[in-house]
């Protein structure tokens, strides 16, 4: 019978008081695991998302909010560019790619986010080395009314390829509902990433929706004012005597499968450009020249979303993580300190035991640890407990989430402080036991049996 | 010779400062498989003689020699070892850990010396004394009297060469005193242990070749 065996001989005699005690700790390493799981979800999402591209243009504003908007899908869009800064843009020689993206509506079922986009956005990578799949017999936005949906969308939703819906002006309650229904012709597979949770419709089908082009007057005007330049007056009254011919033409209310109606550029706006420099080696010297030479303008920012995100996680999503990581790790210590008080409070029932094993030849040392394993094992059962749980936990809220979220969450995904979590605890185990410890170490045998 | 004692003195502070005197006994000794009686009335010293004798407590001065090794000379560690292998202890409360069965306990009595804690010994123990059909009990599981013997075969497992009984028999009823006392003395000569066992009780002495009376060589009288 070794050291360990009677440690556990004696947790297992206070069976309940050892129980609670490990459970406490269970408690703190559970919350302390479904964090550390969920923020690396977080940060991956977070730090990988934003890849495939360099740059996002989008109107003078705020940098984040952009971000958040043209990524994330989160907010309300700063304000628009003219199309034709767009395709000035996609002109500079600099410039390897650049994918328009127009934001806005959502889905009357779901309220999920509709990006208007070019197919040319499936081909850049989502994450590091990771590019969009699609199902077997989807394409990627062929048709000016084709639609493809995340998979969170599809899940959630219950859609399938050839399902029709329409767009909601503004929010999903309460919003004016487009006519024009968008077919989907492609499922994305899961990404991990607010596609998941995204409605991407052809952008010539989103400017084709009634109500998406702005009046021709109001946007040549926008447009001239954007640029700087001067409305010549004579043309845009030709402009506008050869645009009353197609509004005659009555949108609402017919199937657009087939035919297009276009859009003249002046009508067009888009919320964000997603930008991919050229080259190699200097891209990164580039990008800045870029970034900074849109800075000196008034017209347009462009914003590098790495930054941003670096941003909002060292300052507020890194605060908070950082918050709870103490907070969880504070219910640890304030577990180990109810192991310190289940044993030290045991120790004067088991004085006459601990005199025994003296008295049978158990030394000193022995009997110290003796408690300081039973401490050890409280703590470490705890431990092990709380990472199954955990993970468990994680388990069962991960489908959950990733509805809410579209986050893609691997519940067994481990967490490289996990490694250290059981150390640490054998060294707070090591802590808390300690005194106990010592009483067992100093218990004078022969008046403790005398009594 | 199995145990010698030689000037040896224990006393202890009280709290007042004042120093009490427990033990002063200028010789005693116990030859090899010599089983012995000792008789003291309550307070006399007995159990802190046990302690001397088993290196639990440290005499003042003096030398106490078991089986040829002088133990109050050793450091603490070595004598604790020297108590697990050396000498068997069965006290007058059993001092059975609840926690464990009869089985466990005897291995518990094995756990602290350097041999291997051997489960099939402890069975042939328990068998010894009458308990191999009460391996797997706990102590609340038994009676007083099974108790005890379990404590006995505890007090064997590791072959002492010396067994300290202090007042075995005193909490068990007239029927179980009986078989207690003759397990002990079976035992010990079977095994060739020494024994030294302390009793208040004339009639358990009386089983005794050898009987003595601690007033006769503790120098100390006053009663403690």
């Amino acid at each position: 019978m070794n050291t360990l065996t009677i440690a556990w001989k004696s947790i297992r005699q206070r069976r309940l008081a050892s129980l609670l005690t490990a459970l406490s700790v269970a408690l703190g390493v559970t919350l302390m695991i479904s964090v550390l799981v969920i923020n690396s979800v977080i940060d991956r999402m977070f730090n990988q998302t934003a890849s495939g591209y360099d740059l996002i243009v989008g109107p003078k504003g705020s940098a984040l909010q952009l971000v958040l908007n043209t990524v994330f899908r989160v907010g309300a869009p700063i304000e628009n560019l003219p199309y034709r800064y767009y395709t000035e843009l996609k002109k500079d020689p600099r410039i390897e790619e650049a994918i328009p993206f127009a934001i806005g509506d959502v889905t009357q079922k779901g309220g999920f986010p509709i990006v208007g986009t070019i197919p040319r956005y499936f081909a850049l990578e989502y994450i590091p080395d990771r590019h969009f799949r699609i199902n077997a017999d989807g394409k990627f936005l062929p048709g000016t009314w084709d639609s493809v949906i995340g998979s969170v969308v599809a899940k959630q939703n219950n859609w399938k390829i050839g399902d029709e819906f329409q767009l909601i002006h503004g929010s999903a309650e309460g919003g004016h509902v487009h006519d024009e229904k968008f077919k989907i012709v492609g499922i994305l597979a899961p990404t991990g990433t607010p596609n998941d949770r995204t409605v991407f419709v052809n952008l010539r089908g989103f400017y084709q929706v009634s109500g998406h082009e702005k009046p021709l007057e109001e946007a040549i005007r926008r447009e001239a004012a954007f640029f700087g330049e001067k409305v010549d007056e004579e043309k845009l009254k030709a402009l506008i005597k050869d645009n009353a011919a197609h509004d005659h033409h009555d949108h609402s209310g017919h199937d657009h499968a087939g035919h297009d109606h276009s859009v003249p550029d002046a009508q067009k706006e888009v919320t964000a450009i997603l930008v991919q420099m050229k080259g190699d080696r200097l891209r990164g010297f580039t990008t800045i020249k870029f970034q900074s030479e849109l800075k000196e303008g008034n017209q347009a920012q462009a914003v590098n979303p790495i930054q941003q995100i670096n941003w909002l996680m060292t300052n507020i999503v890194g605060n908070i993580r950082t918050m709870l990581i103490v907070l969880t790790s504070l219910i640890i210590v304030v577990s180990g300190v109810s192991i310190f008080v289940s044993i030290y409070n045991s120790m004067s029932d088991r004085k006459r035991e601990i005199a025994i094993m003296r008295a049978l030849g158990a030394g000193r040392n022995t009997v110290f640890t003796i408690i300081l394993s039973e401490s050890v094992l409280l703590c470490l059962g705890g431990g092990i407990l709380g990472i199954i749980l955990g993970h468990g936990l994680v388990f069962i809220a991960a489908p959950i989430i990733e509805a809410r979220s579209g986050l893609l969450i691997n519940p067994f995904a481990f967490n490289s402080i996990e490694l250290i979590l059981l150390p640490v605890l054998m060294v707070l185990a090591s802590l808390v036991g300690f005194i106990p410890a010592m009483t067992a170490y100093r218990t004078d045998v022969a008046s403790t049996l005398s009594d | 010779m199995s145990l010698l004692l030689e000037n040896v003195k224990k006393s202890y502070r009280e709290p007042d400062g004042s120093i009490l005197p427990i033990l002063d006994i200028k010789r005693f000794e116990l030859q090899e498989r010599e089983q012995v009686a000792l008789i003291g009335e309550s307070g006399s010293g007995k159990s802190t003689l046990l302690n001397v004798i088993s290196g639990i407590t440290a005499a003042d001065s003096g030398k106490v020699t078991i089986a040829g090794t002088e133990i109050a000379s050793m450091a603490e560690v070595v004598r604790d070892r020297f108590r697990a292998e050396r000498i068997g202890f069965v006290f007058q409360t059993f001092n059975l850990l609840p926690a464990f069965s009869a089985l466990e306990n005897v291995l518990l009595g094995m756990s602290f010396s350097r041999k291997k804690p051997s489960r099939d010994r402890a069975k042939e123990l328990l068998a010894l004394v009458g308990l191999e059909h009460r391996l797997h009990h706990h102590p609340k599981q038994m009676s007083v009297g099974e108790q005890q013997r379990v404590a006995v075969a505890r007090a064997l497992a590791n072959q002492p060469k010396l067994l300290l009984a202090d007042e075995p028999t005193a909490n068990v009823d007239l029927a179980n005193q009986e078989t207690v006392l003759h397990l002990l003395r079976d035992a010990c000569a079977q095994h060739q242990i020494s024994m030294l066992l302390v009793t208040h009780s004339q009639e358990v002495a009386r089983q005794f070749e050898r009987v003595e009376t601690l007033s006769d060589f503790n120098q100390v009288h006053a009663k403690v």
